[in-house]
């Protein structure tokens, strides 16, 4: 997030786009209502279903799955158009506005009606609630990200913020609400392809010297590595050999299952470090315990970019290590010695070389209830929000983005749209809160939402077992009929692994982030006699 | 905001104009308990615990503002504790508070309260309200015969999580707490956030499955992070013989402030589950077996180094 949380309290207008705030952020999503009911902030949510979120909006954009973009820049063409845009901001600390004008000018909100399905007259009324708002906010989540045109959805809302001055600004921002405990500080202490901590580039030579020196090794590669979903191409084609995989199920996460599966079957060798035996695990060579997060000391980092203490509660369980005993016993016996002698450590040796975490320490995040960064130095406060004043790399820079469809619309032969996502009760593969007793209560088995017209017209009823497929493959699962999804798209949660719905999902994915179009493919749903 | 000279209990003190007698006695460290005021709740006068003297009336210390220079207040005079002690004798009779069998022995605001107040035999005949236990779900565990009607979790559901599904309902005798249309929790729109079991000041709200795994002295508790989402919620871990037996939220969190959702607070079966790996593992003639973590560890650089 460009900013932090609780300035929530402190918006006047919070554009939801892409997030089940209630399901998948619930405590970020009860602030928001809380703004909503005290009349501090006006709500708009944009979401092709009819999330809890909606019953507290003022306005609700249901846009079709996949049609982000043309949204977005309808929305800033009324912008544009009536001259609602921050004028002196944009002039002072943005470049390229030009682009951006010529960029969104076809897209009037009569023609982003016939793309997104979004009345006209919404577009418009949205447009000014966001733009004439004096802080307005973005928040958004996996349905903004997820799809083959991820990094153009960010840019677009980018550019939005940007065009109406609200980065920069407390109770603005673009806030990603991140879906995970710590992948904000896995990224930022580098557990990315590209680059080493702090998003220094593994291609850039002087980086590469500075985290030899700090190593005390020599000749770091200077090729960025795979990405997940770059991985199991790889593996399928046999270019990769073997595979380390630490606290992850691709067996029910990944896309297109059927093919993951023949991917991973086919490495010559598999570690999977867990605190279970995932239906991954059961394809390893060698599957080393980990400990549950009780059991262990470290750090988070959270959405608002926080870090924030684990703190230790239990001893591991029997022989289970945790994580960086692991690591550190392995490098050792690869021929680099790892002698650290707690978590502690290493995060102090990871300051040395992540200038936005070189002024954090295991002392000062206790004290002051954690700490944001960019925290450059020890008498640093920390950074609430980001771009005060300048935006880090000097001027805005607006980006011209066009709409691309979806990789796979319904069609004939598969004429529903499938989205897939979380439930409150359940977390990505179930490897957790499906071995827990009251969340399996209240949400017991995968289901299959639609709605009443699109089960009406299949003769299907409530409850009944159904069998869903797309060209990957197939699942049966159970029907909800509801008007929350609209009519030709049906959603299925991935938390289930004897329904999975990652079997049917398309593994095409963004070109530049490499995510997958988990949010859009075309499926049938047939009856099964 | 101006400053005021009043004199509490007979001590001098300056106290922000408009600040309650209850907040400037809890910032001069001045004992005033209370059983429906809660810190991250709105302030509803309701439950009368709170009682002082304040020239001459009796009044609730957490909702009179001070707004007079020379006020003068009483918080342990006769007339206050003779005025509390009735409001929680009227508590007593009115329920099942028998702490031998209940499981918020320990952590309990009431019983903190007849004990403050040194209570040896309840003064009026207690009528024994017989409500059903709400059994119906393994997260919330709901004993309304324990409930003392203060409406926290009324409050803590409807202002604080904005999930609306607890209130009072009915009148009279008949008042007591509901979820929905007075359904059992399992039946209700309840999404298990929690948030009234962390503020309920009895034993009538409880977490399911904490109850018998431990008493409240025993525990050890450890601030920590919650595994979930990415919004970093402060947990409160308790710990009774090196297991977890209760998660809660962190009243001062900075991120949740206490709140939390279903998986952060009753999601934590995966700790001590069964299935656990607990030793390393090596596929031999398509099985695992055990493995030290010396042969385990062996195995990988050999076929990464080639």
């Amino acid at each position: 997030m460009t900013n932090f949380i609780d300035e929530i309290y402190t918006t006047d207008c919070m554009f939801l786009i892409g997030t089940n705030t209630t399901e998948n952020h619930p405590v970020i999503s009860i602030k928001m209502k809380q703004a909503v009911i005290h009349g501090k902030a006006k709500l708009i949510v944009a979401d092709p279903r009819e999330i809890d979120m909606v019953g507290f909006a003022d306005i609700w954009l249901r846009q079709k799955p996949g049609t982000d973009v043309a949204l977005i820049n309808g929305l800033m063409n009324v912008i544009i158009e009536e001259r609602l845009f921050a004028e002196k901001y944009v002039n002072e600390r943005t470049e390229n506005v030009e682009g951006l004008k010529e960029s969104v000018k076809s897209y009037y909100p009569e023609y982003v009606e016939e793309i997104t399905g979004v009345p006209r007259d919404d577009i418009r009324k949205a447009a000014r609630l966001y733009a004439e708002a004096r802080r307005g906010s973005i928040y958004y989540a996996m349905g903004i990200t997820q799809h083959i045109t991820g990094t153009d959805n960010v840019k677009s809302l980018a550019n939005m913020a940007m065009l109406c001055g609200n980065v920069g600004i407390q109770g603005g921002g673009v806030n990603p609400l991140r879906g995970q405990n710590n992948v904000q500080g896995a990224c930022d202490l580098g557990a990315l392809p590209n680059v080493y901590p702090a998003y220094q580039k593994v291609d850039n030579k002087d980086i590469r010297a500075k985290f030899e020196q700090a190593w005390g090794v020599s000749s770091l590669s200077s090729r960025p590595g795979l990405t997940v979903t770059e991985m199991i191409i790889a593996a399928e084609k046999g270019d990769l050999k073997a595979l380390y995989i630490m606290g992850e199920n691709p067996l029910v996460s990944d896309p297109d299952l059927n093919h993951v599966k023949k991917a991973l079957e086919n490495l010559d060798f598999m570690v999977v470090q867990d605190i279970f035996m995932t239906e991954t695990a059961k394809l390893a060579d060698v599957v080393l315990p980990a400990v549950s997060f009780a059991e262990k000391n470290g750090t988070f980092t959270n959405t608002e970019r926080r870090v924030q203490r684990i703190t230790k509660a239990i001893e591991p369980l029997k022989e289970a290590h945790p994580d960086w005993k692991i690591i550190s016993e392995l490098a050792t016996k690869m021929g680099y010695e790892m002698a650290y002698e707690s978590a502690e450590d290493i995060f102090s040796e990871m300051r040395t070389v992540t200038p936005r975490y070189a002024g954090m320490s295991y002392e000062r995040i206790a004290e002051e209830g954690g700490l944001q960064w960019p925290c450059p130095a020890q008498d640093h406060p920390g950074t609430p929000y980001l771009h005060k004043g300048k935006f880090v790399r000097g001027k805005g820079l607006f980006h011209a983005v066009e709409f691309i469809p979806p990789a796979e619309l319904p069609d004939q032969e598969f004429p529903l749209l499938l989205s897939t996502g979380r439930v409150l009760y359940h977390y990505l593969a179930g490897t957790l809160t499906r071995k827990d007793e009251g969340l399996n209560f209240r949400y017991p088995n995968a289901y299959v939402e639609m709605n009443p017209s699109d089960t009406f017209e299949l003769g299907i009823e409530e409850e009944e077992i159904v069998r869903v497929s797309s060209r990957r493959g197939d699942i049966n699962v159970a029907v909800k009929v509801t008007r929350r999804s609209p009519k030709g798209v049906v959603f299925i949660p991935f938390h289930f692994i004897e329904a999975p719905a990652n079997r049917l999902t398309n593994p095409a994915f963004d070109p530049i982030a490499k995510i997958p179009e988990y949010k859009v493919c075309a499926v049938k749903v047939e009856k099964i006699n | 905001m101006g400053e005021l000279a009043i004199t509490i209990d007979g001590r001098e003190l300056t106290a922000e104009k408009g600040k309650t007698i209850l907040e400037i006695c809890r910032k001069n460290g001045i004992h005033v308990p209370t059983l429906c005021y809660h810190p991250r709740l709105r302030v509803v006068g309701k439950c009368r615990v709170c009682v002082v003297e304040g020239e001459p009336r009796l009044t609730t210390a957490c909702t009179t503002p001070v707004e007079r220079e020379g006020m003068v207040v009483f918080t342990k005079s006769k007339r206050v504790l003779e005025a509390r002690r009735m409001v929680v004798e009227l508590l007593l009779a009115g329920g099942d508070h028998n702490c031998l069998f209940c499981d918020s022995n320990g952590r309990c605001e009431l019983q903190d309260l007849a004990y403050e107040l040194k209570m040896e035999q309840p003064r009026f005949p207690i009528d024994q309200p017989a409500w059903t236990i709400d059994n119906s779900n393994p997260m919330i565990f709901r004993d309304l015969n324990k409930c003392v009607l203060c409406g926290r979790c009324v409050r803590a559901c409807n202002e604080v999580q904005v999930n609306n599904v607890i209130d009072f309902g009915y009148r009279g005798h008949r008042g007591k707490i509901v979820t929905d249309g007075d359904k059992d929790y399992a039946d209700s729109t309840c999404v298990f956030c929690g948030e009234c079991v962390q503020v309920c000041p009895t034993g009538a709200l409880m977490e399911q499955k904490a109850r018998f795994g431990g008493r409240p002295w025993d525990a050890k508790v450890v601030t920590s992070t919650c595994a979930y989402c990415g919004i970093g919620c402060s947990i409160d871990l308790h710990v009774v013989d090196g297991k977890v037996v209760k998660i809660t939220g962190t009243e001062d969190g900075v991120v949740n402030k206490g709140s939390l959702c279903a998986k952060g607070r009753f999601g934590y079966d995966f700790i001590h589950h069964e299935d656990r790996l607990t030793t390393p593992l090596i596929r031999e003639n398509g099985s695992f077996r055990k493995a030290s973590w010396d042969e385990a560890l062996g195995r990988v650089p050999a076929v990464w180094e080639k």
